[in-house]
């Protein structure tokens, strides 16, 4: 361990780190533009500069190693002239329409300005001018304000894995660019907003909307995939206006996909805001009493065999729990949360969660993808993927649907069968699993959602074993979900209880009306024709496929609009806070439930969010545990049995809509028109 | 004055054959094997003792840059690449020795290579120099068919492989660092230091840079002795030295001289005196573009040598002296460096991506005087706010010249500010 001297601070840092983080250690702040933690360093903004002892000029900070007595000073009249020299020459082009720039309030230079800026200019020459450069739906430029930091180019390069940016030219033509212009056909885009110091790139969608000091941040959970990435939700009086990632080094690091970041708009379409009632074959508005005696109508004295609900894939846990208490209140053993009838059981949690952590895929050595496209079905997890290709002595490897992962992995085939031969040890890949010291095998919703899903899951499940990928201290069986509320659901036990029906038996016996009563809960990744006859009750919070079948609608709350626990697919349980209200009628989705129960004589015993909260720690003891990412244990589960062949596909087939809230948004409409123009031109 | 029987580059102009049989008839690979034969810590201390200094331009000592190369080669190949993008305003030599004595060139890099454990070379070429790019491959494919580089490399048991490349015409790419980048087929931009390249340099492997003339006069040291080669010259300043000499003199032309000849016996005996007589001089840029230029009364006496430049807070540079006579619009001239240096900035740092334009704009001014005297003072502030705080050295050789025209030429600046605003206020 190096010890060193900062400003006279004697401080002990570890080997290997730069000076710069040094100085953060020792409390002394470096003022930076084109360093980033998670990127390589390219040490050229030289904001940076320090002094070293003995050292003939100021060195950048960001750049160079730490070594033994080393003595750096970083308030000195040389490093306040350097700084300063910087920040003239940053200035000198940079357009002064701070007024008129989406970054103002946020932005580094304006910051750094107040502190290492002059109070006039002495540049006389004509300011340079850049043309703009597309960068598809997402991301607006205005390269005039460009200051060169190459931040996004690291960032398409390293962490997206699209070398798709670059800078043209030379010294002060310099532009960074696209080559040939066209959108970046990445789905972690939004980042690069984020990672611009100045507004050379800014949010296209939000492009004049608001100015950051208007915001009200909350900061809460994304439920468009099932990473539960960290957001803050960014909102004026009502209006989400735009959703940022938060740091969580566990989870997202500090990244967001596309859709989390840009799918919000959807929060203001196709809303519910008061209740429906079917009459005459429409929906007519209807308030909460006309809506609950409708319900209580239908449901009052049937039998709860006839009963049944399927949970969405965006609801929050204390919905679920209540969705559950009020089923086993009426008797009905008919509940599912696996809408995409995905063969995962309630039972042994190691069987339903992603064991090793999204962190522990930094660890991995080999990592066997089964039936999934992580990608599509969460970009920020395939970012992690590649940070762990791109760190080195890491192989890949693929059974399933052929896709551009962004670093190379080795394809062994389609289906089944293959995974069975693997499990067998036939194939070469089975002795690098083997031979791994932390295998890793990752399996999808493609290959667990089909009719054999089931010996699918126990195939898997024999060749994690096989490969010694369960021990003790590293649990390599990981399930890639693609919906936010399954974990929680499983954890909360929703799933068909003695005799009871699953999502494919529901759908049948209404058809066949064995099944009377349906209640949807923000479900809609269903074929809704096929609920036949029976009357559906939906209670959500978009007018979408459920909606529209609905008998009833109750107008629930979107995550954005209500306090609620979350699980994400490593089986972490996370907070979600209310940012803005739900519109209109629309109330929180548990205290929906809770009043309905009262109408149906079944009164739920909980009256507020806290003793909500504890019913769901006492039906799970995970829920006490916040952010949190405790071991799922081992057990037997699957089935082992036949597989047929056909080959693995993916649940995602289109990255930009995949529930209620992202259909309803326009900005994923135009992205997915992008990516089609972009592919109809290949 | 050098005698004749003194100089290593026996054909620099060319008079007589470049081919293989023709450098061997003035001695080049004489006997190499027997060079090779000391063993490469004898090699690089014979080049400690003859006080080479680096012939690109920053003078460093090229016994001690060999010596910085891992002992042992490890996991890692060693390489040494051979800067010949000679591009700086006013140079020329190594030009010469690529084209007119190749085989200097291509032994000395057998010997370096051999002695750092390098299996392989690259010459990195100046994208313009395409003749001489021709004659050096020819060269290179007489040596390897002679065995001379090669497996077995003039029989001394070390394989020795030798690949010429062009560069793209990128004044840049003459930097260590970036050229190291282009020669990995990236865009020529310097990297930052440390890691050096004697650490990590080509592909990450240790990696030794340096000019053509350095290489190419280590054979002919090793031959005849660092004693020999340290009799030229003041101490720390040892040898011969290829001089460029260019601009206002009667005969411009190349010449090899020994190290620290008074700038005025250099400019009079080889290059026939400047143009109209020694008092017709104004100015000279002693050591290529990124030098600050001298006026006369420093010229009179100057040594020409790194120490001696360095006092009167000049360089030696790459020895590429630019001689100005009284009839040079000086600042136009300068102003003309500046706009070189704007151009090829490459635009990865600041202070050289903003402060070269800034710069050159500014001169722009200065040469019709359409400024304020402070600006003179601003300007001034500019290039020391470039200066070292770069990743690489163009940003001190942007800055340099400017510096240099504002210590010794301040009054002319002054002069035609103050003659504008006259002539302006008049109208």
């Amino acid at each position: 361990m190096p010890k060193m001297k900062i400003d006279g601070i004697e401080i002990e840092v570890p080997a290997g780190i730069t000076v710069l983080q040094a100085c953060e250690m020792a409390g002394v702040e470096i003022p930076r533009f084109c360093y980033h933690e998670r990127l390589s360093i390219a040490g050229n903004c030289r904001m940076c500069l320090v002094e070293q002892e003995k050292a003939p000029k100021p060195i950048a900070s960001c750049a160079m190693p730490v070594a033994d007595g080393m003595v750096i000073k970083t308030d000195t009249p040389v490093v306040r002239k350097a700084r300063k020299g910087v920040m003239e020459f940053l200035l000198i082009n940079h357009p002064l329409d701070c007024p008129i720039c989406d970054q103002g309030g946020e932005c580094d230079l304006q910051d750094q300005a107040m502190a290492f800026g002059f109070d006039r200019s002495r540049y006389h020459e004509n300011k340079r001018a850049v043309p703009d450069k597309e960068f598809g739906p997402l991301v607006k430029t205005s390269m005039t304000r460009c200051i060169h930091c190459t931040r996004c180019i690291r960032f398409a390069t390293e962490v997206a894995g699209v070398e798709e940016l670059g800078a043209t030219g030379r010294g002060e033509a310099m532009e960074v660019t696209t080559y040939v212009q066209h959108a970046l056909t990445t789905e972690l885009s939004g980042n690069l907003v984020d990672l611009c110091p100045v507004g050379a790139l800014t949010s296209k969608p939000y492009a004049y909307e608001a100015r950051s000091w208007e915001l009200r941040k909350t900061e809460s959970i994304d439920v468009l995939d099932a990473l539960g990435s960290n957001i803050r939700v960014d909102a004026r009086g009502g209006v989400v206006m735009r959703v940022l990632p938060r740091l969580n080094d566990d989870v997202n690091e500090e990244w967001i996909g596309d859709k989390t970041r840009h799918a919000v708009d959807g929060l203001r379409y196709q809303r519910l805001d008061q209740p429906y009632v079917r009459k005459g074959g429409k929906l007519v508005p209807a308030s909460w009493d006309e809506a609950f005696a409708a319900i209580v109508g239908k449901v009052k004295g049937l039998d709860g065999k006839k009963i049944a609900a399927i949970v969405g894939d965006q609801c929050d846990a204390e919905s679920m729990v209540a969705l559950k208490d009020l089923m086993a209140a009426l008797g009905s053993p008919n509940v599912d949360c696996r809408q995409d009838g995905a063969k995962l059981e309630a039972g042994v949690r190691g069987s339903y969660i992603f064991n090793p952590g999204i962190h522990g895929i930094d660890q991995a050595d080999a990592v066997l993808l089964v039936g999934t496209n992580p990608r599509w079905e969460s970009p920020v997890l395939n970012a992690r993927l590649r940070k762990r290709y791109l760190s080195g002595r890491c192989a890949f490897a693929s059974i399933g649907p052929t896709v551009d992962l962004t670093y190379p992995v080795e394809r062994l085939g389609a289906g089944p069968a293959t995974l069975r031969e693997l499990s067998e040890g036939k194939l070469a890949f089975f002795e690098k699993l083997k031979a791994a010291k932390n295998p890793l095998i990752i399996v999808g919703m493609g290959a667990l959602t089909r009719d054999d899903g089931a010996a699918v899951l126990a195939l898997v499940r024999d060749l994690a074993e096989k490969v010694n990928a369960v021990r003790e201290d590293w649990n390599g069986f990981a399930v890639l979900h693609t919906a936010a509320a399954r974990v929680g659901g499983l954890d909360l036990g929703l799933v068909p209880g003695e005799g009871g029906r699953d999502v494919a038996g529901i759908l049948a016996g209404a058809q066949g009306k064995e099944i009377e009563v349906v209640y949807l809960l923000g479900a809609d990744e269903i074929d809704v024709q096929q609920l036949g006859k029976a009357f559906v009750i939906y209670q959500g919070h978009h007018g979408d496929r459920g909606a529209h079948r609905a008998d009833v609608i109750l107008p629930g709350a979107a995550y954005t609009e209500k306090p609620g626990t979350y699980v994400n697919m490593e089986g972490r349980v996370q907070l979600g806070r209310r940012a803005v209200y739900p519109p209109g009628e629309a109330r929180e989705d548990w205290t929906i439930l809770r009043a309905l129960s009262e109408r149906l004589g079944q009164p739920l015993p909980y009256d507020s969010l806290d003793q909500v909260r504890s019913r769901l720690v006492a039906v799970n003891k995970t829920f006490a545990a916040l952010d949190q990412q405790a071991a799922g244990g081992w057990g037997p589960f699957g089935k082992a049995g036949a597989t047929n062949d056909a080959a693995f596909a993916s649940p995602v087939t289109n990255y930009y809509m995949t529930c209620p809230i992202s259909r309803a948004s326009r900005t994923m409409a135009e992205c997915m028109a992008s990516r089609q123009q972009l592919l109809a031109a290949e | 004055m050098l005698a004749d029987k003194d100089r290593i580059f026996t054909n620099l102009y060319g008079f007589h054959d470049w081919r293989l049989a023709g450098a061997r008839a003035r001695g080049i690979w004489d006997n190499t094997k027997a060079i090779l034969d000391r063993g490469a810590d004898a090699i690089i201390d014979e080049m400690k003792k003859s006080g080479l200094r680096g012939r690109g331009g920053a003078g460093f000592p090229t016994g001690l840059k060999w010596s910085f190369m891992p002992k042992e080669v490890k996991d890692r190949p060693h390489y040494l690449v051979v800067n010949a993008d000679e591009s700086e305003p006013g140079t020329c030599k190594d030009r010469d020795i690529l084209r007119h004595d190749p085989h200097t060139l291509i032994e000395g890099c057998l010997i370096a290579a051999f002695s750092m454990k390098a299996h392989a070379a690259y010459i990195y070429v100046r994208g313009e120099f395409y003749n001489e790019a021709q004659h050096l491959k020819a060269a290179v494919k007489e040596a390897y068919e002679a065995g001379l580089i090669g497996k077995n490399a003039c029989g001394s048991g070390w394989d020795f492989d030798l690949y010429v490349h062009r560069g793209a015409g990128a004044y840049i790419c003459g930097e260590e660092t970036a050229l190291l980048e282009s020669l990995e087929g990236k865009k020529g931009m310097p990297r930052l230091k440390p890691p050096f390249p004697a650490g990590a340099g080509l592909y990450g492997c240790p990696t030794t840079v340096n000019n053509v003339e350095s290489i190419a006069v280590a054979p002919t040291i090793l031959r005849r002795g660092a004693s020999w080669f340290s009799s030229f010259g003041r101490p720390n300043n040892a040898g011969t030295k290829l001089f460029c000499i260019s601009g206002h003199v009667n005969k411009p032309c190349n010449v090899e001289e020994a190290m620290s000849i008074p700038l005025r016996e250099l400019i009079e005996k080889h290059a026939g005196g400047v143009r109209g007589g020694w008092d017709n001089l104004l100015a000279v840029i002693p050591g290529g573009a990124s030098v600050p230029v001298l006026p006369k009364e420093i010229c009179d006496t100057v040594l020409m040598d790194f120490d001696a430049l360095r006092e009167q807070r000049s360089g030696l540079g790459t020895a590429a002296v630019i001689v100005m006579d009284k009839s040079t619009d000086i600042v136009k001239a300068i102003a003309r460096l500046s706009y070189f240096y704007k151009h090829e900035s490459c635009g990865q740092c600041t202070p050289c991506r903003e402060g070269t334009g800034w710069m050159w704009r500014v001169m722009e001014r200065m040469v019709t005087g359409d400024a304020r005297i402070e600006e003179i003072d601003a300007l001034e502030d500019v290039t020391k706010q470039v200066e070292g705080h770069t990743i690489c050295a163009l940003g001190d050789a942007a800055a340099w010249p400017i510096q240099g025209l504002i210590r010794h030429f301040r009054p002319e600046m002054e002069r035609r500010i103050r003659t504008r605003t006259q002539k302006l206020a008049a109208e």
